[in-house]
């Protein structure tokens, strides 16, 4: 085990790089990454075009959001490989394959938990910030989406957990993310694929549970600042009370 | 100046407001009164366009604010709206839910804003709840806070749909209390209540509702020794001794 530790660390984390195209660990992580940082706001523009009174906006967006969830990401993946270059005219690289699929993918999922969360607030909420004159779209981003993301953060780590899992579907296009180059190694080793995929399950773990953990530390820094003064202005004993429970 | 013009409006098939012809000069305090499901609510949130009406014109100041082209935001944010849920923004203290649209709309810088929701506070009694969320405060507190928050934006109108209807019956007295100093300092108000009591003493003037109708309309003394139709005699007896019947 050491041995197949010392010979493929590297090869593990970082493909061929710098001899060749960055892949391994690195690449999966980037992918995640890019991924969520690009499925975020696009899903929060689609969550907002689900509940837009304008139907323009709200119908094509609602229909992706149907197409998407009716579809394995598999197939998505396959959209994006074989139908977009017949679109665009010429290749488009793996990784940005992988990385367009995801988005879209996350994405849809993405705004049905804006939605929900929009949608969780009782309808007062926007009477009362439309009839202190805001608009509907200030009123979205100072009253309705601050309470809505709060109450959407276990939803959206969720997803976050799924996204960096689904970069894993990379492999069936031969995008050298650390699941390929699991196999990759594998096929070299070939006497050893327990220990091998373990190491592979523990890394997708490692991540998954540290990003939980970090969403979990931010979800009760939240709670804490949603009531600061029952620190401030009641007594010690009684802030002691109110601290929130850990989960 | 308030005026409503032949105003009509439907939920699908329902008639809910019929005809409704009105005119309310500056400076009075009208209560509107009524069984439930009388349109009371319906005609009061007309007034800030939180219901489109089908038909008429309703004028503030001779604007016609259900007009197409009207601003809504802009006239919106010169009416005062109290909801009987309270509505206040449960992420924001009591003087940031003060001090949210007098920062976005008017423009006043953060100090500015802030001295003045303190004062606000203060006047609804409520300046060492500040910094409070409405979570932690009760009901009679939080609609204080939003009477504060509403009257942040300087309003020359207040409209309150049933102010009190959420609140338990001991905190009643309190927002009352706010709402009674608000009259007395001239605030134009339009007054969705059962409190009989805060209509006979602070009204000008009472309307009675029944099936989107403005029954009657009459100064509270009249009303109250005297009311004329049938079925404002018939509320008043309801109301006064609701087990005699």
């Amino acid at each position: 085990m050491l041995e197949l530790i010392d010979t493929y660390w590297l090869y593990f984390l970082v493909g061929q790089y710098p001899k060749g195209p960055l892949g391994g660990l690195a690449l999966t992580v980037a992918l995640a990454a890019a991924g969520l940082l690009l499925a975020l706001p696009l899903g929060l523009l689609f969550g907002l075009a689900r509940v837009s009174p304008v139907r323009a906006l709200r119908w094509p967006v609602t229909a992706l959001v149907f197409v998407v969830r009716g579809t394995p990401l598999l197939m998505v993946v396959f959209w994006a490989y074989f139908f977009l270059p017949s679109l665009t005219g010429h290749k488009t690289d793996q990784f940005t394959t992988m990385l367009i699929a995801l988005v879209v993918f996350d994405a849809a999922y993405l705004a049905e938990i804006v939605r929900a969360g929009i949608q969780s607030l009782p309808r007062g909420q926007m009477e009362a910030s439309r009839s202190l004159g805001l608009s509907y779209l200030r009123s979205m981003r100072l009253v309705l989406l601050p309470q809505a993301l709060r109450a959407m953060l276990p939803s959206l780590v969720n997803q976050f957990v799924s996204t960096i899992k689904e970069t894993s579907l990379g492999y069936i296009i031969g995008l050298n993310e650390v699941a390929f180059i699991a196999s990759q190694i594998n096929t070299q080793v070939f006497t050893k694929p327990t220990q091998i995929y373990a190491t592979l399950g523990l890394t997708y773990f490692l991540m998954c549970f540290g990003l939980s953990r970090l969403a979990y530390a931010l979800e009760r820094r939240l709670s804490r600042r949603s009531r600061p003064s029952a620190i401030s202005e009641e007594s010690a004993s009684s802030s002691a009370a109110l601290a929130p429970v850990s989960p | 100046m308030i005026q409503f013009e032949k105003v009509n409006k439907w939920f699908g098939a329902y008639h809910a407001l019929v005809d409704i012809e009105e005119t309310l000069p500056q400076g009075e305090v009208v209560v509107v009164c009524g069984p439930s499901g009388s349109g009371k609510s319906t005609l009061i949130r007309t007034l800030n366009r939180l219901e489109p009406i089908q038909s008429g014109r309703i004028l503030i100041d001779g604007q016609d604010i259900h007009a197409p082209g009207r601003d809504v935001n802009q006239f919106r944010s010169h009416i005062g709206f109290v909801f009987q849920q309270f509505n206040l923004f449960p992420h924001l203290s009591a003087l940031d839910n003060c001090t949210l649209a007098p920062q976005r709309l008017r423009g006043l810088r953060p100090a500015e804003a802030r001295a003045q929701a303190l004062d606000l506070l203060e006047r609804v009694g409520l300046a060492h709840k500040a910094h409070a969320f409405p979570p932690e405060l009760s009901g009679g507190q939080q609609q204080r806070v939003a009477i504060a928050r509403a009257l942040a934006m300087q309003p020359p109108l207040m409209l309150f749909d049933e102010p009190t209807s959420a609140l338990d019956p001991e905190m009643v007295g309190e927002v009352l209390l706010v709402m009674k100093g608000l009259a007395r300092d001239g605030m134009t108000m339009v007054v969705v209540t059962h409190e009989m009591g805060f209509a006979r003493e602070v009204a000008d003037r009472v309307l009675f509702m029944d099936a989107g109708r403005v029954l009657e309309r009459a100064a509270p003394s009249e009303f109250f020794n005297h009311p004329q139709h049938p079925r404002a005699q018939q509320f008043l007896s309801d109301i006064r001794s609701p087990f005699s019947a």
